[in-house]
């Protein structure tokens, strides 16, 4: 039985919702990170923030939102996930177009083996724009809202391999940019980098909210706190409790979220 | 006050000399079998060039036999094999690197592709001369394209594909996968990912694997015998239904079946053979080489 | 876009032909193989088929003698390459020095390169001649030739297919035997090389098939006398393979004789016996590999 409080259905004062998740449940064939029964709107222009111990299902929500999953082994996948108007999981929607709509920036900066500017102008060219002008644009464009701009502009055709790990980051967050998408997925973007590469992130992020709506799996409770306007605790696949961010880390609702937060457990 | 108790003794009991010896020994003994093996390999090739390089001469090279083979160059043999080798090549490529990457990037992971992979297992296993005998059957009579170009390319193609899988399979695997979800996650599709960041990265691989492949296809006899190979031909071949000489079969025939052969031919022959060979050889490692200094992952 | 979905989908497609073109390949081998050999089977009634005489001139149609060239000489190349090579892969995975295997890398790939139509005229030239004078008997052309031969071509396989398996071990199991005191030799035969036992086996087995499917270096040394080998001496005396047969009688024969179809049937027993052996290696790999998931898992 799912009680109210396990699954908000919530209104949340302020910003319409940009993504509305209903009832998703996706299963994997090994029976890990699972998502049961989800329902959860994510505001536009706001930073919402999933967290919660390991395996709760954070970065297959996450994977689900641009359907990332489909490479992998998906057993059964039911429910509605839907962005603006359309719902991403039906069998009509054009997952290319959706990819290009939702950026996503992983983990590990993963920088493809090229130069600085071809790796943002490769998911440009896909798109068919080939407009050397607009790409140029574009990709300065990108590096600005990124705050890697400045340290790159006159090394856009060196080996992308050889800037350092918080650099990197940024570029991958860049390459996320660079499609003008509507949403923005990160999946412990900070976790490799130093205090001071992270602070810059956290930064980019809080200037780019205004344009975009942003969905971040944090690699701590401290960064949650730090960046979140609205924050969803997850736990073995639930959803356990959702609110805004002040509210959730200092009045949390719900045991299990007091006592993640304090870190009796995770 | 009591003595707090004594560090555990570390001196070296008296069996760790023994054990030490047989440790030696051991070593001696590989490194024995290591140079018995390589020695002969460096033997082979001094070898066969002093008693070869004295026959090469642009002659040699590039001018016709004379005199039943015992004189004059053998100019349509070299020629031959290259023929051969581009035949073979134009078809195996292709197949081979096509098969590898549905195998690396598209197959799924059932019973269908572990048979995949079964016959490629099988196909590398058959005998050279069975092959051969294949190609007798298939291409020169059933196919009816008699002794010709194109009947040993294909025979030697099918021989060579599961060289190139696997080789290729190998290298487009090596590849991150990390690379494939970004691609992805910015609108990519499988192929424009395929062609655009994997089969580039791998490309020094699959070549390497590609030239080694050819190199065993262009040395290869069995397979040409029934298939192709002719000992005298007047005139060089002038399209892919003519049978030709190759290099191989050339030097087998010399040295086994013509009395009265000078011996400097025989060597000469196999000089520009194990020239082939190690020119192949040496290209293959330099592209090696040259990727993993390049490569930026 | 429309067209980028058209042409993906023709791509596609494509490349998943490629892929089950080496099952369609198998197929047409076995095809075509049993299109010309199965009326042996009709022809020759069994016990003359299996016979100890071939002498197709005078319609003995035997092939025991020419199972048991095949059997002999292999047997030997596998008594010499086996230890060679498996020694030689442990040195060169466990105890050389960098510069070292970057030398003898490249040295045993050359080997592997090298065609067996060259081996075999170094054979002719070179070995046999040596081998009769050093074991004074009357001819060099002996099984025990081939067998060094065809370890020769062998070894490569062998030493590759070993250090790729002895490479893979994961770095953990030889620190754990080291921290327990272990010396190096110890932790070489007691943990490295079980653990990387299913690699080791497989590729003996290679080399295994890699022997018993040569053609011409053994047609060029063994002697070429279709006689059963008895007993240990036959090794020095001369014998004839299947392979062999194959190759050197095929010329002759007349299209859809008896002694035709015969030489099918005997590529037919070739194609089989590779067939187990490559499944018996393969079966080795499959389960190894399912075992590391579990393990790993």
């Amino acid at each position: 039985m799912v009680s109210s409080k396990e699954n908000p259905t919530h209104s949340i004062n302020g910003n319409k919702p940009k993504i509305r998740i209903q009832d998703l449940t996706v299963r994997y064939s090994d029976g890990t990170e699972s998502l049961r029964q989800i329902n959860l709107n994510i505001p536009e222009n706001a930073i919402t923030v999933l967290f919660g111990p390991a395996g709760g299902g954070k970065s297959t929500l996450l994977r689900t939102i641009n359907r990332l999953n489909d490479l992998a082994d998906v057993v059964e996948l039911s429910g509605h996930l839907y962005i603006d108007k359309q719902d991403v999981l039906s069998k009509d929607c054009d997952v290319i177009a959706l990819r290009r709509t939702v950026g996503m920036v992983f983990a590990r900066p993963v920088v493809l083996p090229m130069s600085i500017r071809q790796n943002l102008t490769y998911g440009l060219e896909l798109a068919g724009i080939h407009d050397s002008s607009r790409l140029n644009q574009a990709v300065e464009d990108s590096l600005e809202a990124a705050a890697l701009w400045e340290e790159v502009q006159d090394r856009l055709d060196e080996p992308a391999a050889r800037l350092s790990g918080g650099q990197q980051q940024r570029l991958c967050i860049a390459r996320a940019l660079v499609l003008k998408p509507e949403v923005i997925l990160l999946d412990e973007p900070t976790s490799g980098l130093d205090p001071i590469s992270t602070g810059k992130v956290e930064n980019s992020l809080q200037e780019l909210k205004e344009d975009y709506t942003i969905v971040l799996v944090p690699h701590s409770v401290q960064q949650a706190a730090r960046v979140s306007d609205y924050a969803a605790f997850m736990l073995d696949g639930r959803l356990i409790e959702y609110a805004e961010g002040k509210l959730l880390f200092t009045k949390p609702g719900d045991q299990r979220t007091e006592d993640y937060v304090e870190g009796r457990f995770g | 006050m009591t003595q707090p108790p004594s560090p555990p003794s570390i001196v070296k009991p008296r069996n760790t000399q023994r054990r030490n010896l047989i440790q030696r020994l051991g070593y001696i003994g590989l490194i024995l079998a290591a140079i018995i093996t390589v020695i002969p390999i460096i033997l082979i090739v001094v070898f066969i060039y002093s008693r070869g390089l004295p026959a090469i001469s642009i002659e040699f090279l590039t001018a016709m036999p004379r005199d039943g083979m015992r004189a004059g160059g053998i100019f349509p043999a070299i020629i031959g094999t290259l023929w051969l080798t581009v035949g073979t090549g134009a078809i195996a490529v292709p197949l081979g690197v096509g098969a590898a990457i549905y195998l690396s990037e598209y197959a799924p992971d059932n019973r269908w592709t572990r048979t995949i992979r079964i016959a490629i297992i099988n196909l590398a296993g058959i005998p050279s001369v069975v092959y051969g005998l294949f190609g007798l059957g298939l291409f020169v009579l059933f196919l009816q394209f008699g002794t010709s170009i194109i009947a040993g390319s294909l025979t030697l193609a099918i021989m060579t594909i599961p060289v190139i899988i696997s080789t290729s399979e190998e290298a487009l695997r090596a590849v991150p996968n990390s690379f494939r979800v970004v691609s992805i996650s910015v609108g990519g599709t499988r192929w424009q990912t395929i062609r655009r960041i994997v089969l580039p990265q791998a490309l020094p691989g699959i070549l390497t694997g590609v030239i080694l492949g050819l190199e065993r296809a262009a040395g290869e006899t069995a397979p040409i015998l029934f298939t192709v190979a002719s000992f005298f031909l007047p005139t060089l071949p002038a399209s892919i239904f003519d049978a030709t000489m190759a290099l191989p079969y050339h030097l087998f025939v010399i040295s086994t079946q013509v009395p009265g052969m000078p011996i400097q031919i025989q060597y000469g022959t196999a000089v520009v053979l194990l020239t082939f060979v190690l020119g192949m050889n040496g290209i293959a490692t330099v592209i090696r080489s040259r990727a993993r200094a390049r490569r930026q992952w | 876009m429309e067209s980028i979905n058209w042409k993906e989908y023709l791509i596609t497609r494509m490349i998943k032909v490629c892929g089950y073109s080496a099952i369609i390949f198998v197929i047409m081998i076995f095809i075509f193989l049993l299109r010309e050999g199965s009326a042996t089977v009709i022809e020759i009634p069994p016990d003359a088929l299996f016979s100890t005489r071939w002498y197709p001139i005078e319609d003995y149609f035997g092939i025991l003698p020419l199972i048991g060239g095949s059997f002999i000489v292999t047997i030997g190349a596998t008594l010499i390459a086996v230890p060679l090579g498996v020694c030689c892969a442990i040195f060169i995975a466990e105890i050389a020095p960098r510069w070292i295997r970057e030398i003898l890398k490249p040295l045993v790939e050359l080997l592997a390169g090298l065609p067996s139509v060259m081996l075999g005229f170094l054979g002719i030239l070179v070995i046999a001649p040596a081998v009769r004078s050093i074991l004074d008997i009357p001819t060099g052309l002996t099984a025990f030739t081939g067998a060094m031969l065809l370890a020769g071509m062998a070894i490569p396989t062998i030493v590759s297919v070993s250090e790729d398996a002895l490479d893979s071990v994961p770095r953990t199991y030889r620190d754990a035997s080291l921290a327990m005191g272990a010396t190096k030799w110890q932790t070489i035969w007691r943990v490295t090389l079980p653990a990387a036992r299913s690699g080791v086996l497989t590729a003996v087995m290679l080399g295994i098939g890699r022997a018993i499917g040569e053609t011409m270096t053994v047609m060029m040394v063994t002697g070429n006398a279709p006689v059963l080998p008895t007993g240990l001496g036959a090794l020095f005396k001369p014998a004839r393979t299947m392979t062999a047969t194959i190759a050197a009688e095929m010329g002759e024969v007349a299209n859809g004789s008896v002694h035709y179809h015969t030489l099918f049937f005997i590529g037919i027993v070739l194609f089989v016996i590779s067939l187990l052996i490559n499944l018996a290696a393969a079966r080795i790999v499959f389960r190894q590999q399912k075992r590391a998931e579990r393990i790993l898992s």
